[in-house]
């Protein structure tokens, strides 16, 4: 299996503050690795840093053997990265549709890609021409999804989705989520929800104080709950 | 598959009103205090003109401040250089210009006004690559690049066309007045109004129906995300930066002609107006900034009329006004 990303040594200074510490971490083409780990830990810097929304102060990065580290976002994302921000960043003033429109860079909305997001979040389909802004923070979740696979990526970047989403909505997430693992998609997932986290993972990786302190599969970690307790401060159990 | 969310249908966001009767309600409430329906009327046309002309010279700021946080204080030498070529281009035509046929003055108005623009514009992409783009997030720095820039213009155009005030004659056929019955509204004024519309309406075209302008408006509200879609805001910003440039080059030849005459300093006024326009209206809303700028003139006009001693700090206040009923202004379109 090759890796698709690579972080060797990857450090990340936001003003004075040194948050990632020396991040070194792979993700293998066609897997999704989960990214764990306390508030603060840095997961959230490690997904920016990768996109170029800040600029690693010393390190690499590579994307599918390319070094991508000094590459302004843009270059970034056309280079076929997705990413969903914590905050979900729809553009409130533009419709549903027009969110999608602007998402699909590279030509015409394609409907059979469409009619597969709609299959997992109809919502969107039902609400096409109302503003971004008006719709509630499960279907604004589901539209920054929906725009980051509006078209195939190479990488998905997602952090937290189902941050503050009812459980009817998580569940919707973690299949949406499966079925684009079956795709091929390979995934870099921030997850604080550990059932979810344990659903998807393929392997997992946690940081502490901007570092990893644990690799190794996340069917492991999620049967090893002493383990869970010293990495994470709770057990999975705690959390579903 | 779990079925997602509420069947019920959204609400329907509600069009907020409140600022566009604005201006309504604030031509309608000075009525009894002008005493005059021919004066209120000739107040209100004149308002309308010279709003439609603040609008054209604001519209770029407003998108340059919304996208990419940028303090222009040096858009006032877009204008006076505008006003500058209007003057150089229609000098030889003088004839035509005099002519009392509108064709033939508008033939010889037209391309003015659109190589005023050009030359706006082509300034513009001068200046963001040379002034704006090394201090880009550094606000104290821009203001100080973009004022030294500004005073750099002014002393330019001091020294090509000297201190003195040039004078920049309307042409025959827009001078005088429509009488309707004892109201008088100035022909000028009616094309004033008629092309700040239709500047308003291309705005608002391109801004709604095309992709670029779906970019634009994405690019004021999260520009970071709409980086991490792939697309590159900077050349955005550049391209929405000469395009203001243009609209205040073409803003500068209107504002010449409603005074008729031009000087290097003739922007310094009018960039406060601008300011407030741009203030009041939301940065980096076209809507708020096309009623902004109709509500500045409004007070420009009645204030003068009603309270002259006032007409200096009429705006401000009005400013202040507006900022204490929504703090964001108008339209808020950033979290700015």
């Amino acid at each position: 299996m090759t890796d698709l990303l690579t972080l060797s040594g990857v450090h990340t200074h936001i003003g004075r503050y040194h948050i990632l510490q020396g991040i070194d971490l792979v993700v293998p083409q066609g897997q999704t690795t989960m990214l764990l780990g306390r508030n603060g830990a840095g997961k959230t810097t490690t997904l920016r840093t990768i996109m170029g929304l800040w600029q690693a102060s010393s390190g690499e990065i590579n994307l599918a053997g390319e070094r991508i580290e000094s590459r302004a976002t843009p270059d970034i994302a056309r280079r076929g990265v997705g990413y969903v921000p914590e905050s979900m960043a729809v553009f409130s003033d533009l419709t549903v549709k027009e969110n999608l429109v602007l998402a699909a860079r590279d030509g015409p909305l394609d409907d059979t890609q469409l009619d597969w997001i709609f299959g997992f979040f109809p919502a969107l389909r039902r609400f096409w021409l109302s503003r971004a802004g008006s719709l509630s923070g499960g279907q604004k979740q589901m539209l920054s999804i929906a725009r980051a696979i509006i078209e195939p990526r190479k990488l998905l970047l997602i952090d937290e989705p189902t941050k503050g989403l009812a459980p009817a909505i998580v569940m919707a997430l973690i299949e949406c989520l499966k079925d684009i693992k079956r795709k091929g998609a390979t995934i870099l997932l921030v997850e604080q929800n550990f059932f979810a986290a344990r659903e998807l993972g393929d392997s997992v990786l946690v940081m502490d104080n901007g570092t990893i302190v644990h690799r190794g599969g996340m069917a492991a970690l999620a049967a090893d709950v002493p383990l869970q307790e010293r990495l994470l401060g709770l057990s999975l159990e705690a959390h579903q | 598959m779990t079925e997602l969310a509420a069947t019920d249908p959204l609400p329907k966001p509600k069009r907020d009103l409140a600022p566009i009767l604005l201006p309504i309600a604030l031509a309608l409430a000075v009525i009894p205090f002008i005493g005059s329906t021919s004066s209120w009327l000739t107040l209100t046309a004149a308002s309308l003109a010279m709003g439609m002309m603040i609008f054209i010279m604001a519209s770029g700021l407003t998108l340059v401040f919304g996208l990419m946080d940028v303090l222009n204080f040096g858009h006032g030498a877009f204008i006076a250089v505008g006003a500058y070529i209007a003057t150089l281009v229609l000098a030889p035509f003088a004839a035509s210009m005099q002519a009392d046929s509108l064709w033939m003055n508008l033939a010889v108005l037209a391309p003015a006004a659109l190589l005023s623009m050009a030359v706006s514009g082509a300034l513009g992409l001068v200046v963001e690559r040379v002034l704006i783009l090394p201090v880009y997030g550094q606000h104290l720095k821009q203001i100080l690049m973009t004022t030294g820039g500004l005073i750099v213009a002014e002393q330019t155009l001091y020294a090509l066309w000297g201190p003195q005030i040039i004078p920049l004659p309307l042409p025959a056929s827009l001078r005088g007045s429509f009488v309707i019955g004892d109201v008088a509204i100035a022909k000028y004024r009616v094309l004033a109004t008629l092309i700040g519309l239709a500047v308003f309406i291309a705005i608002q075209l391109v801004l709604n129906r095309t992709k670029l302008g779906l970019l634009i408006r994405a690019g004021v509200e999260n520009r970071e995300m709409v980086e991490a879609l792939g697309y590159r805001i900077r050349r955005l910003f550049l391209g929405v930066f000469m395009t203001g440039s243009a609209l205040a080059g073409l803003g500068g030849v209107m504002w010449a002609l409603y005074r008729e005459q031009v000087h290097a300093s003739m922007s310094d006024d009018l960039t406060v107006l601008i300011f407030i326009v741009v203030i009041i209206g939301g940065l980096g809303s076209i809507g708020g900034c096309f009623i902004g700028a109709i509500l500045v003139a409004m007070v420009a006009n009645y204030g003068g009329f009603l309270v002259p001693k006032l007409a200096l700090v009429s705006n401000i206040l009005l400013m202040v006004a507006i900022l204490m009923w929504r703090p964001r202004g108008l339209y808020a379109v950033t979290s700015r």
